[in-house]
């Protein structure tokens, strides 16, 4: 597990400082441990981080800490890029895709001041990528890090509400139940009708809820190289996805899974296989189709200056 | 003779000061059907419980012998392989539909669960097996999509029965199946049952209330009274001839109503 750090000791990480990897930000403010969270607190996240990756979509509760946000604005995920996070990372944060989003942008300016470190926007220069509700579209490799903002951990919530007894199913692999949920679908909708947060089974074992990705992403967590860390800051559980581990998103052998994207190109960039927000661009029903990853947009857009731009 | 399918010894079980099962035993062998009737309150449900893995008695063994022939204590089992031998090799039948039926879940999943719990990924397979119980247990296919809670009492029921019997199991515990429900409901599932049994071969524990249930369906009954058994033999013999004076007085009443 190389790309998680391990625990070094504070006044290691204290003495480097912002220096000149900090992205224009200035260096790191004084006064807070390297990534907000005390040593202490760090140590407990990577030792319940490196549970996570030996048990592969396996939930594992940890102390979740007070963050200087409210819970529902990724207290998760900030905990667990805080305890992997040092002064060498690069960080991207994106929300929805978008790394210009309030939330995005506060957060990585959070870390830029409380870790000094530098951040970036693009995603093959990152070594860890928060995210919010999205998988970026450039693949990810070795040694990076996606870190998820998870709301609810539990795949199975709105099946089973009884706490022990979900427990008791993820013990057994005792899963009937959400083939259950997606015969029912089929039944009334032709389709499985779930397009966020698709449920999937990881290494043949544990049925993992990948947080509120589009189910268009979901074939980006199968033997992806990169590490994945999944934090959840109310429920306070983290799980984890090591590097190249099936992931199977679940259905029937006669109704494989099927990504859904809307058939349309991108008005920008023009890609055809990127998933799209549809963007509505007056008052008279006027609207267009975006790519939701504004990185792999943009990046499009610069190779290609005289197409498509608008 | 074949060894028991299922075999109870010195099985004991206490709620505070009230015995609920005191020094019970019980064998049935494979086709067999065997009805455990008496009062309310004397254990019957317990028993049941107790039998299937669904609740550990204070004193005694319940062994099961699997197809393969291997036989397990059900009590020591752990709970992966007892789990799978209740919906696989096993099933109950409850008195509240509402405990046996998924009420937010179609007909169809409902039956489907079972199959689907044991490994099943294939839904026009799962479908045509749910469309075939429905027939088996007499519901109109068309309300394969229908929700329980908009079925009748007896339909619910059936539609129960349909759930369980879909992985075939070989033995079946049955708690009150026809309480609740009216007179003429009761005899056609009764009938229903009884033939579901001989065409499968099933075994089942019956638990009821109804001498005339028993009667119908079992081949040998136990009475229980303050979680003791009073008195065990072929149906006929113990209700046409019963010896205990507690049977004597069932049966008595029985023919008087
Ligand atoms: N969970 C429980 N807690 C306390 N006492 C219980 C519990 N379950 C059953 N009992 C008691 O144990 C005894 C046996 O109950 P059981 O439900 O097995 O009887 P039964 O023969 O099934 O009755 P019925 O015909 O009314 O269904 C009764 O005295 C009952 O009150
Ligand atoms: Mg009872
Ligand atoms: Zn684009």
């Amino acid at each position: 597990m190389s790309a998680v750090p391990a625990a070094r000791p504070a006044e290691d990480a204290a003495a480097e400082g912002g220096e000149d990897r900090s992205d224009g930000s200035a260096g790191r403010l004084a006064g807070y441990n390297l990534g907000y969270l005390d040593e202490n607190t760090k140590r407990m996240i990577r030792r319940t981080l490196l549970k996570a990756v030996a048990i592969p979509g396996h939930q594992v509760p940890f102390g979740s800490r007070e963050m200087p946000l409210p819970y529902g604005w990724g207290t998760g995920g900030i905990q667990v890029t805080a305890a992997v996070i040092g002064p060498e990372d690069r960080l991207k944060v994106i929300d929805q895709g978008a790394d210009d989003t309030t939330n995005a942008v506060s957060i990585r300016r959070f870390f830029a001041r409380v870790a000094g470190v530098a951040t970036t926007e693009r995603t093959r220069e990152a070594s860890i990528i928060q995210t919010r509700h999205r998988i970026p579209e450039t693949p990810l490799r070795e040694g990076q890090i996606i870190v998820y903002q998870v709301p609810m951990p539990e795949p199975l919530f709105r099946l089973e509400p009884r706490v022990a007894e979900t427990r008791r199913m993820h013990a057994l692999a005792d899963y009937g139940l959400m083939h259950v949920k997606l015969y029912e679908d089929i039944a009334r909708h032709g389709q499985v009708a779930i397009s966020y947060n698709y449920p999937v089974m990881v290494n043949g074992r544990y049925l993992m809820a990948p947080s509120p990705i589009p189910s268009f992403d979901n074939p980006k967590m199968d033997r992806m190289p990169a590490l994945q860390l999944f934090g959840a800051g109310r429920e306070k559980r983290i799980y984890a996805v090591p590097p190249y581990t099936a992931v199977k998103s679940l259905d029937f052998e006669d109704h494989p899974f099927q990504p859904v994207r809307a058939p349309a190109a991108c008005a920008l960039c023009g890609s055809q296989e990127s998933y799209l927000d549809e963007v509505v661009t007056d008052d008279r029903g006027g609207r267009i189709f975006v790519c939701s990853d504004t990185d792999y947009c943009h990046t499009r857009q610069a190779a290609q200056p005289r197409e498509a731009a608008e | 003779m074949s060894p028991p399918l299922l075999e109870a010894r010195g099985l004991s079980l206490r709620y505070g000061a009230v015995p609920a099962l005191d020094d019970v035993a019980l064998s049935i062998w494979p086709g067999e059907v065997v009805a455990i009737v008496g009062e309310s309150g004397s254990g019957k449900t317990t028993l049941l419980r107790v039998l299937s893995g669904l609740l550990r008695p204070e004193a005694g063994t319940v062994l099961y012998r699997a197809p393969a022939g291997a036989t397990h204590a059900v009590h020591d089992m752990g709970e992966a392989a007892l789990r799978r031998l209740q919906r696989t090799d096993w099933g109950f039948v409850h008195q509240n539909p509402r405990d046996g039926l998924r009420l937010g879940i179609s007909a169809g999943g409902n039956i489907g669960e079972r199959l689907m719990a044991t490994g099943a990924r294939h839904y026009g397979t799962i479908r045509g097996a749910a469309t075939e119980w429905l027939k088996r247990v007499e519901i109109d296919p068309a309300r394969i999509d229908g929700l329980p809670r908009t079925f009748s009492g007896g339909m619910q029921q059936r539609l129960q029965i349909a759930r369980t019997l879909v992985t075939h199991p070989r033995l079946v515990f049955m708690d009150e199946p026809t309480g609740g429900l009216d007179v003429s409901v009761q005899a056609r599932l009764l009938d229903l049952i009884r033939a579901l049994v001989a065409d499968l071969g099933l075994s089942v524990l019956l638990v009821t209330h109804d001498i005339a249930a028993a009667r119908l369906l079992a081949h040998r009954m136990l009475v229980m009274r303050q979680g003791r058994v009073v008195e065990e033999g072929l149906t006929d013999r113990v209700l046409d001839d019963p010896q205990h004076e507690y049977t004597q007085l069932l049966v008595a009443s029985v023919l008087a109503a």
